[in-house]
């Protein structure tokens, strides 16, 4: 078989001296649509941080495996040149940057050359035009002063530009209405092909009623507990995370 | 200062650090100050009686006032005044086209792009090399409007009775130190008289470029505008990097008489061995505007508060200040607003960076006299803190004499984020690029006030400064 596009190999990852991931494994294909579920402080957003390598999240042992290549000690801005992206669950707002100067700047890296200023335009704006986003929107400064849902549209945004081949989203779907969500969710539809992974972490399963996935994992005490299909995720919805919340310590088994 | 857009391949050298021989200057005074030189400045300059006065007794004055006992005390302490050159004069003639100016003296201004920005986009230029004017125009239409824009001396030999009328009146010999030094040995500067009603469109520019070691620069500027007219002034400063320390003591004066608006930005980049300790005043009087844009990059030690005295009913302040301090560097900058007058308002903003050890100080003064009444003033200072070495303090001073006043203050440091620069890296920026884009972003409300070739080169200069800083 072809070397998978994404794998991560029994990854222990810490932050501030305390272990989160405990042993996590997974393999993404080229073309797949993975979703990661999970109770609250699980590790989701640890995963997501460690594998686009923020300083604070450190991995202690494991592989994160990209075409084959070992990318732990990559710097973060090579990850993402490469094509790995992480939608934030938690966007940074960059005061003064205005978001049309800062979207020519990333996708100039990206594509390692410099985009004529009238195909950049065009190109954004019919992008914009998918995600219902106001033009008047380019000229703000980034997440400044963004709604939820605004911030959740720009990460959708730069996903579009950037075409990443390997996507984390990371809880994307919180803080949408529902419309929102359909024009998010459609966003992230439009960038699945055959050669592209997409890994979406999320609490509930809402957002699965737009975005199909082909496999759900469910990650609980730092590592994925239980792997299906789609199936799963309406069975945790209905069931919830009750069994898989480790017990607290010391309550003690009765 | 303009025309060099080019970002790339630029080394993180101070790139205006070169210097050209001084053997062929028509006048060098030596040393050290001494009531001889004021009187021989004076006589050189074939001045009036009246101003060879106010020279001399401001001499006096500086010689018996103390040094500030604040801002840099340490750094002040050692500027060695006996050491200085108090007047150069590079040339007996002042061009009125490039060709004019002396070779080495326009190939200078050839490398700071001066020329080049009074084709494209300047109503008038003077450029000062040492302490005197050696080029200065206006564009004709703006001469036949009865605009004034001349070098100070010609100012004071042309048209007397208006310098007599105002010199000196809004900063008096005796209000600090340097004040009275400038007073003492002035040369240079710039003179702006624009009459009634009348708009200038484009800006003016006036060049400052110190060549000598231990060099003395004293300008003394007056502008003003009279009632309903317009003018932007804009000032930019060089000098070479030397091993020894030179100072740079201007006075500026700005008269906006009502319904006047005089916008005055400066983008200050000195040398590092450069001590900037300038004086900058304005009167707005009734529903007049007076605007400081002030950006201070260079130096190595900058003290300077922009004040507007806001005098008429419905008079406007606004102070927008920009310092970059790096290694030994230190601005200490800041503003001061007097409301004198009802319904007057102000508003200052501040912002200031500080890296590999440098510092950053805000300083800034808020008067309400009691009878402003309806006055409104708002103060925000920003400071970004790149490294643990660096350093920034703000020293905010409020008088409010009068009850029915609105007054707000805002203050922020920060250093810069951790979660910022993990964003724009994730995106593919590299740390370098995400730090310059934070840095840019943070001026940028400064930025967006400059004309756009000022804006391109201000940003160049911090690309400059940021250079090697992360890595």
């Amino acid at each position: 078989m072809a070397t998978p596009l994404f794998e991560i190999k029994d990854l222990h990852v810490s932050v501030e001296g305390k272990k989160i991931l405990n042993g996590l494994s997974l393999t993404v294909r080229a073309g797949e649509t993975h979703a990661i579920m999970g109770p609250n402080g699980s590790g989701k957003s640890t995963l997501s941080y460690a594998v686009m390598g923020h300083p604070k999240y450190k991995i202690e042992s494991g592989q994160v495996l990209y075409n084959g290549e070992d990318i732990t000690a990559w710097p973060v801005n090579v990850r993402a040149v490469k094509g790995l992206f992480l939608a934030f669950q938690y966007p940074v707002a960059v005061p003064g940057v205005s978001v049309v100067n800062f979207l020519r700047n990333i996708l100039k890296n990206r594509r390692g050359q410099e985009i004529d200023l009238k195909t950049f335009r065009k190109e954004l704006k019919e992008n914009m035009k998918v995600l219902q986003m106001d033009t008047a929107f380019a000229n703000r400064y980034l997440n400044d002063g963004f709604s939820g849902g605004e911030k959740k549209r720009l990460e959708i945004l730069q996903m579009a530009l950037l075409k990443p081949s390997m996507a984390f989203l990371d809880e994307t779907d919180s803080g949408l209405d529902i419309d929102a969500l359909k024009v998010v969710s459609d966003g992230i539809n439009r960038l699945a092909s055959p050669d592209r992974g997409v890994v979406l972490i999320t609490h509930y399963q809402r957002l699965l009623d737009y975005v199909k996935p082909g496999f759900v994992h469910v990650l609980a005490g730092g590592r994925i507990v239980r792997s299906g299909g789609p199936e799963l995720a309406l069975e945790l919805e209905k069931k919830g995370y009750e069994g898989y919340v480790p017990a607290p310590v010391g309550a003690g088994a009765a | 200062m303009a025309g060099k857009t080019d970002l790339k391949g630029l080394g993180k050298e101070y790139e205006y650090g070169f210097h050209d021989s001084t053997s062929g200057y028509a006048f060098q005074s030596g040393r050290g100050l001494t009531r001889d030189i004021v009187e021989r400045i004076s006589d050189m300059k074939k001045e009036p009686a009246w101003m060879r006065e106010f020279r001399l007794s401001s001499l006096d004055i500086f010689n018996k006032k103390p040094m500030p006992t604040w801002g840099n005390t340490q750094a002040l302490g050692d500027i060695q005044f006996d050491n200085i050159h108090y007047y150069m004069k590079p040339t007996d003639k002042q061009g009125r086209t490039w060709e004019e100016v002396p070779e080495g003296i326009k190939n200078t201004f050839d490398r700071l792009g001066i020329p080049e920005a009074e084709r494209k986009f300047l109503a008038g230029v003077t450029a000062q090399y040492e302490s005197e004017v050696v080029y200065h125009s206006i564009r004709k239409d703006l001469e036949k409007l009865g605009v004034l824009f001349l070098s100070m001396d010609d100012g004071l030999k042309l048209h007397p009775e208006i310098v007599k009328k105002y010199f000196g009146t809004i900063i008096p010999p005796a209000d600090n130190k340097f004040a009275a030094l400038n007073s003492a040995v002035w040369s240079g500067g710039s003179f702006i008289y624009v009459p009634k009603g009348v708009n200038v469109p484009i800006p003016l520019q006036a060049y400052f470029r110190i060549n000598s070691e231990n060099m003395g620069q004293f300008e003394r500027t007056l502008i003003i505008a009279d009632e309903g007219s317009f003018v932007h002034y804009i000032e930019g400063c060089t000098a070479p990097t030397y091993s020894s320390d030179s100072l740079h003591s201007a006075v500026v004066e700005l008269i906006a008489l009502p319904g006047a608006k005089i916008r005055y930005t400066t983008i200050q980049n000195w040398s590092k061995n450069v001590y900037n300790l300038v004086t900058k005043r304005a009167v707005a009087h009734a529903n007049a505007t007076v605007e400081w844009i002030d950006g201070n990059l260079g130096s190595k030690l900058t003290m300077k508060y922009p004040a507007v005295y806001l005098v008429g009913e419905g008079a406007r302040g606004e102070i927008l200040s920009v310092a970059f301090s790096g290694k030994d560097q230190h601005q200490d900058a800041g503003a001061k607003i007097v409301h004198a007058a009802p319904h007057t308002t102000s508003v200052v903003t501040s912002k200031s960076i500080s890296k590999d050890g440098g510092r950053s100080s805000y300083r800034g003064l808020i008067k309400v006299h009691k009878g402003a009444v309806g006055c409104k003033s708002n103060v925000r200072c920003d400071a970004l803190i790149m490294d643990e070495a660096s350093r920034s303090d703000t020293y905010p001073t409020m008088e409010i004499d009068e009850e029915d006043t609105s007054i707000g203050h805002e203050a922020s440091v920060s250093k810069i984020g951790e979660e910022q620069l993990f964003y724009l890296q994730s995106r593919g920026l590299s740390e370098a690029e995400a730090t310059l884009m934070i840095v840019n972003g943070f001026f940028e409300p400064f930025v967006k006030e400059l004309p756009m070739e000022y804006a391109v080169e201000l940003n160049r200069l911090i690309e400059l400064e940021m250079e090697g800083s992360v890595g």
